[in-house]
């Protein structure tokens, strides 16, 4: 490659992160402002992570947020491994084009939508909003992430050492579990951090779906952001992208040592 | 295939995702499909007519006479409807090809770039879709505002002497879905760069062709399906957006999820935002369809 074209590429791969990075690290930056105003360095200060420590509203719809994320993350990663079994392992059943467009239809569904329906289906069933809802709607949005993380999972998995094992007497559920899971394991974490993440940062879904009992972290980080800049907001913000940054940091760790 | 019975232990397993999708999932949106065919009123849940299991079959007769198409020709007729999905269309279309545009050098240079480096570039430039949506849209309102960092910036730098309203306008809208769904776009284009052969390129330049010409008749008509795959990627989502519109839009911005979200949550009007909703999901099915059909057309002329 000539050295101009080489340049031109650094360029471009160094706006391109620029675009991507500035605005998250300057929000970190502020986080860490005296001042509470954007246009005025105040000086370092972590007194706004102080403040979020009182912030008692804030620190409980963390914790029904974080609640939420691990079981419907569960839950889903359940459902998904059993429909992804379903979809991949049992040849076509009646029906299986409506469950597949079923199970897919999520991914291309405006949430708004997805949560309008779920709303409209509580209240014409009579069913109280709260934590439980909560957990439904995120399930029903992040079930079929699961499921198309773990069915490529499970298509890129030898069939014939299955069938090898079923062959030496083995039941399909038996060969599944001793020769199918084991293989999968790295994407049934993925596919559950996954779940996870969107739970995490849901606003859409869980405004239709919960009640005044569970109000997630999204919701009240939204209604502080519709009223302009905060910088408790940033303090939160910062810490949340820390978490994903660790998270990040050693799942890539982890995959290296995986490598070797 | 034909298709064959399940056996017991298949239709256990098959039964649980099966009953969560048909209960909270299928069943919901029906009922939206039978509410956009209802009429508003001061109830809880509020509209007209509801099917009891109590009633007589002959009760669900006569209720079933009262559903209308009403709530759909308001949709045509009422101009804020049929404006907020033309203006909902337009930024969606906006925001994707300046996606691309943003989008296609980046990742050009990242599958031109040495090997041994490409996963750790892919990676970082995929590891934003992992943190907080609302957060990466938050972090715009302190750029774009008057009295945010852009604004501060020029003024400093004396290219302009009073702020620009970038904030609060439909081209920060388009900014916020550009920055939101880029990963959408990259990846998908990466891909088809990545896999093509080097080869090719040289025999094009051998041939004589300029660089120009080798990116114009090889490299781009290669990459096609990855284009059109992030493009249905970032429209079909930002069609139905909500957040960015809201966050980042003026009160002015009209966008069909915004509406939507307005008629059910402010003016309890549940028919009305059910038919929109029920609209809008036919307006995106279009695009997927004629997708499928031209894959499925493309990949027959193969054969």
């Amino acid at each position: 490659m000539s050295p101009a074209s080489n340049l031109v590429r650094r360029a471009v791969l160094a706006a391109g992160f620029v675009f991507l990075y500035a605005p998250i690290v300057i929000l970190a930056v502020m986080s860490f402002n005296a001042s509470r105003l954007v246009s005025v360095w105040g000086g370092f200060s972590t007194k706004w992570y102080a403040a979020l420590l009182e912030n008692e509203l804030l620190i409980q719809s963390a914790r029904i947020s974080f609640a939420a994320a691990a079981l419907s993350a569960s839950i889903a990663t359940l459902l998904g491994l059993l429909a992804a079994v379903s979809l991949s392992r049992f040849g076509s059943f009646r029906s299986r084009l409506l469950f597949f467009g079923a199970v897919h239809a999520p991914l291309v569904l405006p949430e708004v939508v997805l949560g309008l329906a779920l709303l409209s289906c509580f209240v014409a069933l009579g069913v109280g909003r709260g934590f439980t809802t909560l957990v439904i709607g995120h399930v029903t949005l992040t079930m079929c992430f699961t499921t198309v993380a773990l069915l490529a999972a499970l298509r890129g998995c030898d069939p014939t050492l299955e069938e090898a094992a079923m062959d030496l007497g083995a039941t399909p559920a038996r060969a599944f579990a001793l020769v199918a899971l084991p293989q999968i394991m790295p994407a049934l974490a993925s596919a559950f951090l996954l779940a996870f993440t969107i739970s995490l940062d849901d606003f859409v879904i869980a405004s239709f779906a919960t009640g005044p009992g569970a109000t997630t972290l999204p919701m009240r980080i939204y209604s502080q952001v519709r009223l302009g800049v905060s910088p408790q907001i940033n303090a939160i913000s910062t810490l949340l992208l820390g978490l994903v940054a660790i998270a990040l940091g050693l799942s890539a760790l982890a995959m290296r040592r995986a490598k070797r | 295939m034909r298709a064959r019975p399940l056996t017991l232990g298949q239709r256990l397993t098959l039964a649980a995702p099966y009953l969560w999708i048909a209960a909270f999932f299928l069943a919901p949106m029906l009922l939206i499909a039978k509410i956009s065919l209802s009429h508003s009123v001061l109830a809880r849940p509020p509209y007209e007519p509801r099917f009891l299991p109590t009633d007589s079959l002959s009760d669900w007769w006569a209720k079933a006479q009262t559903l209308t198409f009403d709530n759909y020709r308001a949709l045509v007729s009422d101009s804020l409807y049929f404006d907020a999905y033309v203006s909902s269309l337009a930024i969606a279309g906006v925001a994707t090809l300046v996606t691309l545009v943003v989008a296609y050098p980046f990742a050009l240079a990242m599958a031109r770039s040495p090997r041994a480096w490409r996963p750790f570039l892919i990676g970082l430039a995929a590891a934003p879709f992992w943190t907080s949506f609302l957060i990466r849209v938050y972090a715009w309102i302190a750029l774009l505002k008057d009295e945010g960092l852009i604004n501060n910036a020029l003024m400093a730098l004396g290219l302009i002497d009073a702020p620009i309203q970038m904030f609060a306008t439909n081209g920060a809208v388009v900014v916020g879905i550009v920055y939101s769904y880029l990963p959408f776009m990259l990846l998908p284009i990466y891909a088809a760069l990545e896999g093509q052969d080097a080869g090719l390129r040289e025999a094009a330049a051998d041939l004589g062709a300029s660089p120009v010409d080798v990116f114009l008749r090889v490299t781009l008509p290669l990459s096609r399906e990855g284009v059109i795959a992030g493009a249905l990627l970032v429209f079909i989502p930002a069609v139905g957006e909500f957040v960015i519109p809201d966050l980042l839009g003026g009160s002015d911005t009209l966008m069909i999820g915004r509406i939507l979200w307005n008629d059910f949550f402010a003016n309890h009007d549940w028919p009305a935002a059910s038919a929109a909703a029920i609209a809008l999901v036919t307006i995106l099915l279009v695009p997927l369809v004629l997708w499928e059909r031209a894959r499925l057309h493309e990949g027959q002329e193969r054969r």
